[in-house]
Protein backbone atom coordinates (compact mmCIF):
# COMPACT_ATOMS: atom_id res chain seq x y z
CA UNK A 1 0.00 0.00 0.00
CA UNK A 2 2.18 2.53 0.94
CA UNK A 3 5.32 0.82 -1.59
CA UNK A 4 5.63 4.16 -3.53
CA UNK A 5 7.27 5.66 -0.18
CA UNK A 6 10.08 3.04 -0.51
CA UNK A 7 12.38 4.97 -2.66
CA UNK A 8 12.40 8.02 -0.81
CA UNK A 9 12.48 6.62 2.42
CA UNK A 10 15.54 4.38 1.40
CA UNK A 11 16.91 7.01 -0.20
CA UNK A 12 16.66 9.14 3.00
CA UNK A 13 18.03 6.21 5.18
CA UNK A 14 21.13 6.37 2.81
CA UNK A 15 21.56 9.67 3.15
CA UNK A 16 21.79 10.02 6.83
CA UNK A 17 24.38 7.04 6.93
CA UNK A 18 26.17 9.01 4.67
CA UNK A 19 25.81 12.38 7.06
CA UNK A 20 27.12 9.77 10.13
CA UNK A 21 30.01 8.67 8.35
CA UNK A 22 31.10 12.20 6.46
CA UNK A 23 30.74 13.36 10.23
CA UNK A 24 32.70 10.50 11.87
CA UNK A 25 35.92 11.04 9.63
CA UNK A 26 35.91 14.59 10.19
CA UNK A 27 37.71 13.44 13.81
CA UNK A 28 39.43 10.26 12.15
CA UNK A 29 42.46 9.97 10.07
CA UNK A 30 43.84 9.98 7.40
CA UNK A 31 43.42 13.48 7.14
CA UNK A 32 43.24 15.00 3.50
CA UNK A 33 44.49 18.56 4.38
CA UNK A 34 45.37 19.33 0.49
CA UNK A 35 41.95 17.99 -0.43
CA UNK A 36 40.44 20.56 2.14
CA UNK A 37 42.36 23.39 0.58
CA UNK A 38 41.79 22.93 -2.92
CA UNK A 39 38.12 22.56 -1.81
CA UNK A 40 38.21 25.48 0.11
CA UNK A 41 39.60 27.74 -2.64
CA UNK A 42 36.95 25.85 -4.97
CA UNK A 43 33.98 27.26 -3.15
CA UNK A 44 35.18 30.30 -1.01
CA UNK A 45 37.68 32.32 -3.45
CA UNK A 46 35.41 30.90 -6.02
CA UNK A 47 32.40 32.28 -4.96
CA UNK A 48 33.69 35.60 -3.77
CA UNK A 49 33.28 37.68 -6.76
CA UNK A 50 30.01 36.70 -7.19
CA UNK A 51 28.87 36.62 -3.34
CA UNK A 52 29.89 40.43 -3.34
CA UNK A 53 27.91 41.25 -6.26
CA UNK A 54 24.68 39.42 -5.16
CA UNK A 55 25.65 41.03 -1.37
CA UNK A 56 25.63 44.44 -2.48
CA UNK A 57 23.01 44.49 -4.93
CA UNK A 58 20.54 43.04 -2.32
CA UNK A 59 21.24 45.96 -0.51
CA UNK A 60 20.47 48.33 -3.27
CA UNK A 61 17.16 46.47 -3.75
CA UNK A 62 16.64 46.71 -0.17
CA UNK A 63 17.21 49.99 0.56
CA UNK A 64 15.29 51.23 -2.43
CA UNK A 65 11.75 49.37 -1.68
CA UNK A 66 11.98 49.95 2.14
CA UNK A 67 12.74 53.70 1.72
CA UNK A 68 9.81 54.10 -0.30
CA UNK A 69 7.58 52.31 2.24
CA UNK A 70 8.88 53.98 5.03
CA UNK A 71 8.75 57.52 3.52
CA UNK A 72 5.24 57.25 3.14
CA UNK A 73 5.30 57.26 7.40
CA UNK A 74 8.23 59.60 6.79
CA UNK A 75 10.63 56.96 8.65
CA UNK A 76 13.22 56.49 6.47
CA UNK A 77 15.22 57.31 9.22
CA UNK A 78 15.00 53.51 10.25
CA UNK A 79 15.99 52.16 7.00
CA UNK A 80 19.70 50.95 8.21
CA UNK A 81 17.29 49.17 11.01
CA UNK A 82 15.22 47.67 8.56
CA UNK A 83 18.04 46.80 5.95
CA UNK A 84 20.46 45.30 8.51
CA UNK A 85 17.95 42.84 10.67
CA UNK A 86 16.30 41.77 7.49
CA UNK A 87 20.27 41.03 5.86
CA UNK A 88 21.58 39.97 8.23
CA UNK A 89 19.28 37.65 9.85
CA UNK A 90 17.77 36.15 6.66
CA UNK A 91 18.47 37.26 3.36
CA UNK A 92 22.40 37.14 3.78
CA UNK A 93 22.55 33.40 4.38
CA UNK A 94 19.60 32.11 2.33
CA UNK A 95 20.97 34.32 -0.81
CA UNK A 96 24.49 33.23 -0.42
CA UNK A 97 23.45 29.70 0.63
CA UNK A 98 21.19 29.49 -2.84
CA UNK A 99 24.25 30.95 -4.73
CA UNK A 100 26.68 28.14 -3.14
CA UNK A 101 23.95 25.76 -3.81
CA UNK A 102 23.84 26.18 -7.78
CA UNK A 103 27.67 26.39 -7.60
CA UNK A 104 28.94 23.94 -5.63
CA UNK A 105 26.29 21.66 -5.11
CA UNK A 106 25.84 20.74 -8.99
CA UNK A 107 30.26 21.47 -9.10
CA UNK A 108 29.91 18.21 -6.30
CA UNK A 109 27.50 16.10 -7.99
CA UNK A 110 28.73 16.50 -10.95
CA UNK A 111 32.49 15.62 -10.24
CA UNK A 112 31.57 13.00 -7.83
CA UNK A 113 29.02 11.88 -10.68
CA UNK A 114 31.65 11.47 -12.87
CA UNK A 115 34.35 10.09 -11.00
CA UNK A 116 31.41 6.94 -10.40
CA UNK A 117 30.64 6.45 -13.79
CA UNK A 118 34.08 6.48 -15.09
CA UNK A 119 34.52 4.01 -11.72
CA UNK A 120 37.07 5.97 -10.44
CA UNK A 121 35.33 5.55 -7.08
CA UNK A 122 35.92 1.81 -7.26
CA UNK A 123 38.96 2.34 -7.92
CA UNK A 124 39.74 4.37 -5.03
CA UNK A 125 38.14 1.62 -2.72
CA UNK A 126 39.92 -0.94 -4.50
CA UNK A 127 43.43 0.88 -4.16
CA UNK A 128 42.54 1.06 0.02
CA UNK A 129 41.19 4.41 0.55
CA UNK A 130 37.61 5.46 1.50
CA UNK A 131 36.19 7.57 -0.74
CA UNK A 132 33.97 9.25 2.18
CA UNK A 133 36.86 10.37 4.01
CA UNK A 134 38.85 11.59 0.21
CA UNK A 135 35.92 12.85 -1.35
CA UNK A 136 33.31 13.98 1.25
CA UNK A 137 34.42 14.82 4.44
CA UNK A 138 37.19 17.54 3.03
CA UNK A 139 33.79 19.13 0.78
CA UNK A 140 32.01 19.01 4.20
CA UNK A 141 34.59 20.78 5.85
CA UNK A 142 35.65 23.18 3.22
CA UNK A 143 32.12 24.39 2.65
CA UNK A 144 30.80 24.52 6.24
CA UNK A 145 34.37 27.21 7.20
CA UNK A 146 33.30 29.41 4.02
CA UNK A 147 30.05 29.68 3.76
CA UNK A 148 29.80 31.36 6.79
CA UNK A 149 32.75 33.72 5.68
CA UNK A 150 30.98 34.44 2.68
CA UNK A 151 28.14 35.32 4.50
CA UNK A 152 29.44 37.93 6.64
CA UNK A 153 31.22 39.38 3.46
CA UNK A 154 27.37 39.70 1.52
CA UNK A 155 25.73 40.95 4.69
CA UNK A 156 28.30 43.51 5.07
CA UNK A 157 28.17 44.71 1.47
CA UNK A 158 24.55 44.55 1.76
CA UNK A 159 24.66 47.12 4.02
CA UNK A 160 27.13 49.39 2.37
CA UNK A 161 24.52 49.12 -0.41
CA UNK A 162 21.71 49.83 1.61
CA UNK A 163 23.93 53.26 2.95
CA UNK A 164 24.47 53.93 -1.24
CA UNK A 165 20.72 54.15 -1.73
CA UNK A 166 19.84 56.31 1.76
CA UNK A 167 22.56 58.53 1.73
CA UNK A 168 22.38 59.63 -2.10
CA UNK A 169 18.76 58.77 -2.92
CA UNK A 170 17.01 60.12 0.66
CA UNK A 171 19.70 62.20 1.83
CA UNK A 172 19.92 59.99 5.10
CA UNK A 173 22.93 61.02 6.91
CA UNK A 174 25.96 58.51 7.65
CA UNK A 175 25.51 58.04 11.18
CA UNK A 176 21.36 57.88 11.11
CA UNK A 177 22.08 55.06 8.63
CA UNK A 178 24.61 52.96 10.56
CA UNK A 179 23.28 53.67 14.00
CA UNK A 180 20.57 52.17 14.58
CA UNK A 181 21.78 49.00 11.70
CA UNK A 182 24.20 48.51 14.03
CA UNK A 183 22.71 49.54 17.86
CA UNK A 184 19.53 46.79 16.81
CA UNK A 185 21.54 44.27 16.52
CA UNK A 186 21.46 41.57 19.05
CA UNK A 187 23.72 38.63 20.06
CA UNK A 188 20.92 36.54 18.75
CA UNK A 189 20.80 37.76 15.09
CA UNK A 190 23.99 37.83 14.76
CA UNK A 191 24.01 34.26 16.09
CA UNK A 192 21.13 33.27 13.89
CA UNK A 193 22.99 34.59 10.80
CA UNK A 194 25.99 32.62 11.58
CA UNK A 195 24.13 29.26 12.36
CA UNK A 196 22.34 29.31 9.45
CA UNK A 197 24.99 29.68 6.98
CA UNK A 198 26.53 26.67 8.90
CA UNK A 199 23.62 24.51 8.72
CA UNK A 200 23.05 25.41 4.81
CA UNK A 201 26.82 24.26 4.33
CA UNK A 202 26.08 20.72 5.63
CA UNK A 203 22.96 20.60 3.42
CA UNK A 204 24.54 21.99 0.57
CA UNK A 205 27.76 19.89 1.01
CA UNK A 206 25.97 16.49 1.48
CA UNK A 207 23.15 16.44 -1.04
CA UNK A 208 25.97 17.02 -3.23
CA UNK A 209 28.25 14.60 -2.89
CA UNK A 210 25.48 12.56 -2.20
CA UNK A 211 23.64 12.97 -5.42
CA UNK A 212 27.44 12.26 -7.27
CA UNK A 213 28.00 9.19 -5.21
CA UNK A 214 24.65 7.33 -6.13
CA UNK A 215 24.90 8.36 -9.63
CA UNK A 216 24.05 5.69 -12.52
CA UNK A 217 23.51 5.82 -15.87
CA UNK A 218 26.33 7.56 -17.74
CA UNK A 219 26.64 10.92 -18.24
CA UNK A 220 23.21 11.46 -18.68
CA UNK A 221 22.93 10.46 -15.27
CA UNK A 222 25.77 13.03 -14.43
CA UNK A 223 23.18 15.44 -15.50
CA UNK A 224 20.35 14.11 -13.76
CA UNK A 225 22.16 13.98 -10.18
CA UNK A 226 23.71 17.81 -10.71
CA UNK A 227 20.02 18.66 -11.31
CA UNK A 228 19.23 17.05 -8.13
CA UNK A 229 21.44 18.53 -6.05
CA UNK A 230 20.68 21.86 -7.41
CA UNK A 231 16.91 21.21 -6.45
CA UNK A 232 17.26 18.91 -3.54
CA UNK A 233 19.90 21.45 -1.60
CA UNK A 234 17.86 24.96 -2.82
CA UNK A 235 14.30 23.41 -1.04
CA UNK A 236 16.15 22.46 1.90
CA UNK A 237 17.96 25.76 2.40
CA UNK A 238 14.53 27.19 2.75
CA UNK A 239 12.60 24.22 5.02
CA UNK A 240 15.87 24.76 7.31
CA UNK A 241 15.46 28.33 7.53
CA UNK A 242 11.82 28.56 8.29
CA UNK A 243 12.34 25.90 11.30
CA UNK A 244 15.58 28.20 12.23
CA UNK A 245 14.42 31.62 12.09
CA UNK A 246 11.24 29.89 14.17
CA UNK A 247 13.43 28.64 16.66
CA UNK A 248 15.34 32.16 17.09
CA UNK A 249 11.78 33.65 16.89
CA UNK A 250 10.59 31.72 20.21
CA UNK A 251 13.94 31.89 22.19
CA UNK A 252 13.70 36.21 22.22
CA UNK B 1 50.79 -26.59 -9.93
CA UNK B 2 49.46 -26.97 -6.18
CA UNK B 3 50.42 -23.58 -4.70
CA UNK B 4 48.72 -22.01 -1.92
CA UNK B 5 45.15 -20.72 -2.46
CA UNK B 6 45.03 -17.19 -3.71
CA UNK B 7 41.17 -16.90 -4.29
CA UNK B 8 38.22 -19.44 -3.42
CA UNK B 9 34.54 -18.73 -3.99
CA UNK B 10 32.29 -20.88 -2.60
CA UNK B 11 29.04 -21.13 -4.23
CA UNK B 12 28.73 -17.26 -4.08
CA UNK B 13 25.47 -15.76 -4.87
CA UNK B 14 24.84 -12.08 -5.44
CA UNK B 15 21.52 -10.81 -6.93
CA UNK B 16 20.74 -6.94 -8.36
CA UNK B 17 16.59 -7.50 -7.26
CA UNK B 18 15.53 -9.84 -9.36
CA UNK B 19 18.23 -10.72 -11.82
CA UNK B 20 21.29 -12.85 -10.73
CA UNK B 21 24.57 -11.10 -10.56
CA UNK B 22 26.63 -14.33 -9.71
CA UNK B 23 24.40 -17.34 -9.51
CA UNK B 24 25.74 -20.37 -6.63
CA UNK B 25 29.86 -20.08 -8.23
CA UNK B 26 32.56 -21.79 -6.87
CA UNK B 27 36.51 -21.51 -8.00
CA UNK B 28 39.62 -21.66 -6.73
CA UNK B 29 42.94 -19.80 -8.35
CA UNK B 30 46.13 -20.90 -6.73
CA UNK B 31 49.47 -18.86 -6.80
CA UNK B 32 50.71 -18.26 -10.26
CA UNK B 33 47.89 -19.25 -12.42
CA UNK B 34 45.43 -17.40 -14.62
CA UNK B 35 41.64 -17.79 -15.22
CA UNK B 36 40.37 -16.34 -18.24
CA UNK B 37 36.88 -15.50 -17.85
CA UNK B 38 34.58 -15.38 -21.11
CA UNK B 39 31.01 -13.98 -21.30
CA UNK B 40 28.52 -11.90 -22.97
CA UNK B 41 28.05 -8.39 -21.97
CA UNK B 42 25.91 -8.60 -18.61
CA UNK B 43 26.95 -12.01 -17.81
CA UNK B 44 28.32 -11.50 -14.15
CA UNK B 45 32.05 -11.36 -15.44
CA UNK B 46 32.57 -7.82 -14.10
CA UNK B 47 30.44 -8.41 -11.33
CA UNK B 48 32.85 -11.99 -10.36
CA UNK B 49 35.59 -9.64 -10.50
CA UNK B 50 34.44 -6.74 -8.06
CA UNK B 51 32.99 -9.08 -5.45
CA UNK B 52 36.89 -10.98 -5.42
CA UNK B 53 37.53 -7.50 -4.05
CA UNK B 54 35.04 -6.89 -1.81
CA UNK B 55 33.34 -3.85 -3.61
CA UNK B 56 30.26 -5.69 -3.38
CA UNK B 57 28.54 -8.05 -0.95
CA UNK B 58 27.52 -11.24 -1.79
CA UNK B 59 24.27 -12.14 -0.47
CA UNK B 60 25.58 -15.53 0.28
CA UNK B 61 28.51 -18.16 0.01
CA UNK B 62 31.98 -17.67 1.37
CA UNK B 63 34.78 -15.99 -0.21
CA UNK B 64 38.79 -16.58 0.43
CA UNK B 65 41.29 -14.24 -0.42
CA UNK B 66 45.20 -15.57 0.41
CA UNK B 67 43.53 -18.32 2.63
CA UNK B 68 41.95 -15.73 4.59
CA UNK B 69 37.65 -15.72 5.29
CA UNK B 70 36.70 -12.01 4.08
CA UNK B 71 32.74 -13.28 4.08
CA UNK B 72 31.12 -10.25 5.49
CA UNK B 73 34.04 -8.45 6.53
CA UNK B 74 33.43 -4.45 6.98
CA UNK B 75 34.81 -1.88 4.89
CA UNK B 76 37.62 -1.04 6.73
CA UNK B 77 39.16 -4.02 7.13
CA UNK B 78 39.18 -5.34 3.24
CA UNK B 79 41.70 -2.09 2.52
CA UNK B 80 44.82 -4.14 4.24
CA UNK B 81 43.70 -7.00 2.05
CA UNK B 82 42.88 -4.83 -1.22
CA UNK B 83 46.43 -3.65 -0.63
CA UNK B 84 47.74 -7.31 -1.57
CA UNK B 85 45.47 -7.14 -4.82
CA UNK B 86 46.27 -5.33 -8.41
CA UNK B 87 42.63 -4.74 -10.45
CA UNK B 88 42.63 -3.16 -14.00
CA UNK B 89 39.20 -1.21 -14.46
CA UNK B 90 37.60 -1.48 -17.83
CA UNK B 91 37.97 1.94 -18.98
CA UNK B 92 41.59 2.14 -16.52
CA UNK B 93 39.91 3.81 -13.82
CA UNK B 94 42.41 6.73 -13.66
CA UNK B 95 42.19 9.75 -11.77
CA UNK B 96 41.41 12.47 -13.96
CA UNK B 97 42.93 14.28 -11.01
CA UNK B 98 46.14 13.89 -10.67
CA UNK B 99 48.90 13.45 -13.24
CA UNK B 100 49.80 9.73 -14.46
CA UNK B 101 53.02 9.32 -12.15
CA UNK B 102 50.51 10.66 -9.65
CA UNK B 103 48.15 8.29 -10.49
CA UNK B 104 50.08 4.89 -10.27
CA UNK B 105 52.13 6.28 -7.18
CA UNK B 106 49.00 6.27 -5.31
CA UNK B 107 48.59 2.75 -3.90
CA UNK B 108 51.93 3.22 -2.88
CA UNK B 109 51.61 6.89 -1.20
CA UNK B 110 48.31 5.52 0.33
CA UNK B 111 49.72 2.16 1.84
CA UNK B 112 49.41 2.18 5.64
CA UNK B 113 53.70 0.93 5.60
CA UNK B 114 53.94 4.10 3.56
CA UNK B 115 52.02 6.32 5.88
CA UNK B 116 53.77 5.23 8.89
CA UNK B 117 56.92 5.96 6.99
CA UNK B 118 56.06 9.22 5.89
CA UNK B 119 57.53 10.81 3.50
CA UNK B 120 61.26 9.00 4.50
CA UNK B 121 60.99 6.99 1.26
CA UNK B 122 59.87 9.94 -1.27
CA UNK B 123 62.72 9.08 -4.02
CA UNK B 124 62.27 5.69 -3.92
CA UNK B 125 58.48 6.13 -4.68
CA UNK B 126 59.37 8.02 -7.64
CA UNK B 127 62.05 5.38 -9.01
CA UNK B 128 59.68 2.74 -8.41
CA UNK B 129 56.67 4.45 -10.19
CA UNK B 130 58.92 5.68 -13.40
CA UNK B 131 60.01 1.90 -12.98
CA UNK B 132 56.25 0.68 -13.55
CA UNK B 133 55.93 3.08 -16.13
CA UNK B 134 59.11 1.81 -17.83
CA UNK B 135 57.84 -1.59 -17.46
CA UNK B 136 54.74 -0.63 -19.83
CA UNK B 137 56.54 1.74 -21.87
CA UNK B 138 55.03 4.97 -21.15
CA UNK B 139 58.02 6.70 -18.91
CA UNK B 140 57.22 9.72 -20.98
CA UNK B 141 53.60 9.94 -19.93
CA UNK B 142 54.99 10.74 -16.17
CA UNK B 143 53.84 14.64 -16.13
CA UNK B 144 50.72 14.07 -18.38
CA UNK B 145 47.21 14.21 -17.00
CA UNK B 146 45.06 10.53 -18.07
CA UNK B 147 43.21 12.95 -20.38
CA UNK B 148 45.83 13.81 -22.45
CA UNK B 149 46.24 10.07 -23.12
CA UNK B 150 44.43 7.35 -25.79
CA UNK B 151 42.36 4.69 -24.98
CA UNK B 152 45.36 1.99 -25.04
CA UNK B 153 47.67 4.42 -23.05
CA UNK B 154 45.43 4.66 -20.50
CA UNK B 155 44.73 1.17 -19.74
CA UNK B 156 48.86 0.33 -19.59
CA UNK B 157 48.91 3.18 -17.11
CA UNK B 158 46.03 1.24 -15.34
CA UNK B 159 48.34 -2.04 -16.03
CA UNK B 160 51.15 0.20 -14.26
CA UNK B 161 49.02 1.40 -11.37
CA UNK B 162 47.75 -2.42 -10.43
CA UNK B 163 50.61 -3.80 -10.26
CA UNK B 164 53.18 -1.06 -8.80
CA UNK B 165 52.87 -2.47 -5.32
CA UNK B 166 53.66 -6.34 -6.74
CA UNK B 167 50.51 -8.00 -5.63
CA UNK B 168 50.34 -11.98 -5.65
CA UNK B 169 46.86 -11.28 -7.44
CA UNK B 170 45.85 -9.30 -10.13
CA UNK B 171 42.15 -8.51 -11.77
CA UNK B 172 42.10 -7.48 -15.43
CA UNK B 173 38.45 -5.94 -16.44
CA UNK B 174 37.92 -6.52 -19.92
CA UNK B 175 41.72 -4.73 -20.68
CA UNK B 176 41.63 -5.05 -24.54
CA UNK B 177 37.64 -4.63 -25.25
CA UNK B 178 37.31 -1.64 -27.87
CA UNK B 179 40.67 -1.47 -29.06
CA UNK B 180 42.47 -2.09 -32.48
CA UNK B 181 44.17 -5.51 -32.79
CA UNK B 182 47.49 -4.07 -32.25
CA UNK B 183 47.07 -1.82 -29.22
CA UNK B 184 44.89 -5.17 -27.48
CA UNK B 185 48.04 -7.44 -28.45
CA UNK B 186 50.53 -4.98 -26.78
CA UNK B 187 48.49 -5.32 -23.50
CA UNK B 188 48.22 -8.77 -23.37
CA UNK B 189 51.75 -8.88 -24.16
CA UNK B 190 52.14 -6.74 -21.25
CA UNK B 191 49.71 -8.91 -19.11
CA UNK B 192 52.08 -11.96 -19.79
CA UNK B 193 55.19 -10.17 -18.97
CA UNK B 194 53.45 -9.31 -15.83
CA UNK B 195 52.51 -13.45 -15.34
CA UNK B 196 55.91 -14.62 -16.43
CA UNK B 197 58.33 -12.37 -14.62
CA UNK B 198 56.75 -12.12 -11.45
CA UNK B 199 54.19 -15.15 -11.45
CA UNK B 200 51.61 -13.49 -10.05
CA UNK B 201 47.89 -15.16 -10.26
CA UNK B 202 45.73 -13.44 -12.14
CA UNK B 203 41.99 -13.46 -13.49
CA UNK B 204 41.14 -12.13 -16.83
CA UNK B 205 38.32 -11.12 -18.02
CA UNK B 206 37.51 -10.62 -21.68
CA UNK B 207 35.55 -11.61 -25.21
CA UNK B 208 37.99 -11.67 -27.46
CA UNK B 209 39.18 -15.71 -27.92
CA UNK B 210 42.76 -14.32 -29.08
CA UNK B 211 43.49 -12.96 -25.99
CA UNK B 212 42.58 -16.32 -23.80
CA UNK B 213 44.84 -18.24 -26.47
CA UNK B 214 47.83 -15.96 -26.34
CA UNK B 215 47.80 -16.09 -22.61
CA UNK B 216 47.37 -20.16 -22.33
CA UNK B 217 49.88 -20.76 -25.73
CA UNK B 218 52.72 -18.22 -24.96
CA UNK B 219 55.57 -16.83 -22.68
CA UNK B 220 57.49 -14.04 -22.55
CA UNK B 221 60.89 -14.52 -23.17
CA UNK B 222 63.07 -12.24 -20.88
CA UNK B 223 65.92 -12.26 -23.08
CA UNK B 224 64.31 -11.09 -26.44
CA UNK B 225 61.88 -8.91 -24.87
CA UNK B 226 59.30 -10.70 -27.03
CA UNK B 227 56.27 -13.36 -26.42
CA UNK B 228 56.88 -17.07 -27.60
CA UNK B 229 55.10 -19.61 -28.69
CA UNK B 230 54.87 -22.17 -25.81
CA UNK B 231 53.25 -25.52 -25.93
CA UNK B 232 50.25 -25.03 -23.52
CA UNK B 233 51.84 -23.41 -20.52
CA UNK B 234 55.08 -24.87 -21.37
CA UNK B 235 56.19 -26.62 -18.72
CA UNK B 236 53.45 -25.69 -16.19
CA UNK B 237 50.72 -27.89 -16.99
CA UNK B 238 46.80 -26.65 -16.16
CA UNK B 239 48.14 -23.27 -15.38
CA UNK B 240 45.53 -21.23 -17.64
CA UNK B 241 42.11 -22.48 -17.00
CA UNK B 242 39.04 -20.85 -19.32
CA UNK B 243 35.80 -20.07 -17.66
CA UNK B 244 32.47 -19.15 -19.37
CA UNK B 245 29.94 -17.33 -17.71
CA UNK B 246 26.25 -16.66 -18.50
CA UNK B 247 23.93 -15.11 -16.78
CA UNK B 248 25.85 -15.37 -13.05
CA UNK B 249 26.87 -18.70 -13.52
CA UNK B 250 30.26 -20.48 -14.37
CA UNK B 251 28.84 -23.05 -16.91
CA UNK B 252 32.05 -24.28 -18.20
CA UNK B 253 35.56 -24.54 -16.86
CA UNK B 254 38.50 -26.47 -17.98
CA UNK B 255 41.96 -26.27 -20.40
CA UNK B 256 41.67 -24.34 -23.76
CA UNK B 257 41.93 -27.96 -25.61
CA UNK B 258 38.40 -28.44 -23.28
CA UNK B 259 37.21 -25.23 -24.44
CA UNK B 260 37.58 -26.07 -28.26
CA UNK B 261 35.81 -29.36 -28.48
CA UNK B 262 33.11 -28.18 -25.95
CA UNK B 263 29.85 -29.06 -26.96
CA UNK B 264 27.20 -26.09 -25.32
CA UNK B 265 26.22 -23.78 -28.17
CA UNK B 266 26.92 -20.75 -26.00
CA UNK B 267 30.20 -22.42 -25.17
CA UNK B 268 31.33 -22.70 -28.83
CA UNK B 269 30.65 -19.33 -29.66
CA UNK B 270 34.12 -18.36 -27.39
CA UNK B 271 36.19 -20.88 -28.74
CA UNK B 272 36.64 -19.30 -31.69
Amino acid sequence: MFDFLKRPVQAFQDFILLTGKAMRNIFRGPHYGDDILIQMDAIGVGSLMIVMLVGLFSGLIMGQQMARALRTYGATGQIGYIVSVALIRELGPVLVALLVAGRNASGMASELGSMKVTEQIDAMRALGTDPIQKLVTPRLIATAVTLPLLTIIADFLGLVGGFLIAYFQFAVPFSQYWTPAWQNLAYADVAEGLVKPFSFAIIISLVGCFYGMRTTGGTEGVGRSTTKAVVVSSIWIFVTTYFLGKIFVNMR
Amino acid sequence: MSGESVLRFEDVCLWFGETPGLDHVSFEIAAGESRIIYGAAGSGKTTLLKTALGLLTPDSGRIFVFGEDVTGLKESAWFGIRARMGMLFQEGGLFDSMTVGENVAYPVVNSLAYRLARHEANGEVQDKVREVLRFVDLEQTFDKVPSELSGGMRRRVGIARAIVTEPPLVLYDSPTAGLDPITANTIVTLILKERDLRNAASLFVTHRFQDGHLMAKFRYNPSSGQIEAASQDGDKPGRTKFFVMNGGRLVFTGTLAELQIAEDPYVRKFAK
